[in-house]
């Protein structure tokens, strides 16, 4: 008892950058960029790590990450995209896509723009590139109106020292129907810190799948991510975001939507893989009329460690937002998912809705649902809703009664749970390569990684 | 000679309580029986317990199929010995689709003759479910329907004879099959039952009502009560139990 009640007043330590990595790092970036990386290296520098005295941070204790190893740059000579594996570069629907982009260890390693859509005046490239060439566009949106770095350390880290991401803008009124698709892939351990920045402008419509994984690792790596989605009004996007990084991999990130008047956001994501997750994963309704609807998937096994916070924020009337994340953890694994709804004062016809399913199998897996709203109008509709169950026995048989045998009636059952969301996920591929992941962990093969 | 049910001075409980307290009934390929009795008297205590429910205990007795003791084995190798049972309250299965689970039991069935087989091809299956379905009236989308998901009760049950036929039985138990179904549907169902009867097919109707056995007419009726058979006789029996209840049953046992 003594020895744990030291070890929680350990505060944890900060990882050993320092401000010349930052230099090092912006040395032929243009010169608003670099200032501003520098600034929030200064900002990061003052904040704290975060603690157990954070309710948001309560319930992960992280400490058993190692900065020395985690944290140093990944030192893979060459990236190629010969490593990454077929599955995750196949077309999403038909043959033809939007635009691929892929990293391997942070680095670009393939491009690809459909012409046509390249026409219709939208830019899909990486951020680095984007940074350089569309100066008028980044510039006033990259971390200043969704994801801003003092918002915590993490957020302030990355900002200061981001290693690659994708810039997507679809101008206004314009329609794409052809999907876009970003991988992250690591071959190597260490960290990395990708960025998403997408803006939808007015009346605009988009399609976008970001994979991140990696392969099986030796040592610990770190992946510290912000994900900026802005929704202009009126207009359109659907974004998937999944994660199966290898079982060493700590994750730190934050991800927020700004949802403007009368569009619409269809937000999708998933965590099979890592060793600690910690997400942020806001989305803020800011015009009247705003929808948005964010799914969340996720199966942690072993000792994985998930813990995800999720914000609905309602800061116009007449919007309606509606989660649901389901999950299940298996083995010692633990889950935690933490969520809010928020009003502004006098914001009339405000609809909002929450809920987390979580399906525990085992003994030792530990699984948290804690959901909140703060809610300061009155003319509004929020419920929430937490559930826990285990797999249930009389499905089961159900199942087994028609003559299929115990192990293939238990799978069946406990994909059925995730089917609601996998159905959810508008391409057939992705979703027949999230079945088999979550065959592999509900089986128990997945241990491999 | 067709292969037989034997259930022998079978006893079950739930949670400590006994419910069926000596049960012996015989079944073969070819035979219709009727099984009647009050509520609660153990009727799906019975069929569930024959096919192998996890929730019941036996605590006494023996069942053997096929020359096998039934007790013994699991669910999914009872069924696929040619074991079958309707269900009285199906259990919807979200996320899984009525076509795909019938799909992967037909797989599972010819996985356990042959280790090898690749199962049925797509385009069987298909034209095997259609005919089935159109012989039950049932509407195609249903195939595409998570399990029982939302399904009205009378949509329930004619898709568990969906399964029935599908999976082609020697032995079947219909528990309350009929209770739920409209006028309509009680004929489309038992008709469908009907077509399916012959030499190879032993029935166990589980029935409070007199409708489903003009069509699937009994060779025998049995009464249960309090956990045990106490009365068997021909058809006539359903029909007298019609007109006159269960009262007689139970002053004869109390005697
Ligand atoms: N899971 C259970 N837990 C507790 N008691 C149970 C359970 N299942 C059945 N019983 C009890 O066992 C007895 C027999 O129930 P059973 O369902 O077999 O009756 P039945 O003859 O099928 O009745 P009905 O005609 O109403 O369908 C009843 O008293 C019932 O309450
Ligand atoms: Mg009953």
């Amino acid at each position: 008892m003594v020895a744990v009640r030291q070890r929680r007043s350990t505060a944890p330590e900060a990882p050993l950058y320092t401000r010349d990595d930052v230099e090092a790092l912006s040395v032929s970036e243009p010169q608003w960029l670099r200032e501003s990386r520098l600034v929030a290296w200064d900002l990061y520098e003052r904040l704290p790590m975060p603690g157990f005295t954070d309710e948001a941070w309560r319930r992960t204790d992280y400490r058993h990450i190692n900065w020395s190893e985690a944290g140093r740059p990944i030192a893979v000579p060459n990236p190629t995209l010969d490593v990454v594996p077929q599955a995750n570069l196949e077309p999403l629907i038909g043959d033809e896509q939007g635009g691929i982009i892929v990293f391997v260890d942070g680095e670009l390693v393939y491009y690809e723009l459909n012409e046509a859509v390249k026409k219709q005046g939208v830019v899909f490239t990486d951020l680095a590139t984007a940074c350089r060439d569309h100066e008028d566009l980044v510039r006033p949106r990259l971390m200043t109106k969704a994801v801003l770095p003092f918002e915590g350390k993490f957020a302030a880290l990355h900002a200061a020292l981001w290693t690659h991401g994708v810039f997507l803008y679809v101008p206004r009124g314009t329609a794409v129907e052809l999907p876009f698709h970003v991988v992250m892939y690591n071959s190597g351990d260490g960290a990395t810190m990708g960025h998403m920045l997408v803006a939808i402008e007015e009346a605009a419509q988009a399609t976008i799948l970001v994979d991140y994984l990696s392969a099986p690792g030796e040592s610990q790596s770190l992946y510290v991510g912000a994900t900026e989605l802005l929704v202009g009004a009126s207009a359109n996007l659907r974004y998937v975001g999944l994660q199966d990084w290898n079982r060493q991999t700590f994750e730190f990130s934050y991800q927020r939507a700004r949802v403007e008047r009368d569009a619409n956001l269809d937000w999708i994501l998933g965590n099979m893989g890592g060793e600690l997750i910690k997400q942020f994963i806001e989305m803020e309704l800011d015009g009247q009329g705003a929808v948005g609807r964010v799914s969340g998937m996720f199966f942690a096994d072993g000792h994985q460690l998930f813990d995800q916070d999720t914000q609905q924020e309602h800061n116009a009337p007449l919007t309606s937002s509606d989660l649901l994340f389901k999950g299940a953890a298996k083995d010692s694994a633990r889950t935690v998912w933490q969520g809010m709804i928020k009003s502004l004062p006098k914001m009339q016809k405000i609809d909002g809705f929450q809920a987390c399913r979580n399906l525990v199998l085992s003994e030792d897996a530990r699984m948290d649902a804690i959901p909140g709203l703060e809610i300061e109008a009155d003319d509004v509709r929020c419920t929430h809703a937490a559930t826990f169950g285990t797999l249930e026995e009389q499905p089961v048989f159900y199942l087994m009664s028609r003559g299929i045998p115990r192990a293939d009636a238990e799978l069946m059952v406990t994909e059925g749970f995730f089917e609601e969301l996998l159905d959810r996920i508008p391409f057939e591929r992705v979703q027949e390569r999230l079945r088999a992941s979550l065959e592999a962990k509900i089986v128990g093969i997945s241990q491999i990684k | 000679m067709g292969a037989a049910l034997e259930i022998r001075d079978l006893h079950v409980s739930i949670e400590d309580k006994p419910i069926l307290r000596g049960v012996n009934l015989t079944v073969k390929q070819g035979e219709v029986h009727a099984l009647m009795g009050p509520n609660g008297s153990g009727k799906s205590t019975l069929a569930n317990v024959l096919l192998g429910n996890p929730a019941y205990e036996v605590t006494e007795g023996e069942v053997i199929f096929k020359g096998d003791n039934l007790l013994e084995m699991e669910a999914d190798a009872r069924s696929r010995a040619g074991l079958f049972l309707a269900f009285q309250y199906p259990v919807s299965i979200p996320g899984v689709t009525l076509a795909n689970f019938l799909r992967l039991a037909i797989n599972a069935r010819m996985k356990a003759v042959d280790p090898e087989s690749k199962g049925i091809s797509v385009t069987d299956f298909r034209r095997l479910l259609r005919a089935k379905m159109d012989m039950l009236q049932m509407d195609h989308s249903f195939a595409g329907r998570y399990l029982n998901e939302g399904f009205s009760g009378g949509e329930k049950k004619r898709a568990e004879i969906l399964q029935m036929a599908t999976l082609d039985p020697s032995i079947a138990i219909l528990d309350e099959t009929d209770s739920g179904l409209d006028i309509d549907a009680l004929r489309v169902v038992s008709e469908g039952v009907s077509k399916l009867r012959g030499p190879d097919l032993g029935i166990l109707v589980i029935t409070h009502y007199q409708r489903i056995l003009n069509y699937i007419t009994p060779d025998y009726v049995h009464v249960m009560y309090q956990g045990q058979i106490v009365e068997s006789g021909g058809p006539e029996l359903a029909l007298h139990l019609e007109e006159a209840g269960y009262d007689w049953i139970r002053e004869k046992v109390s005697e």
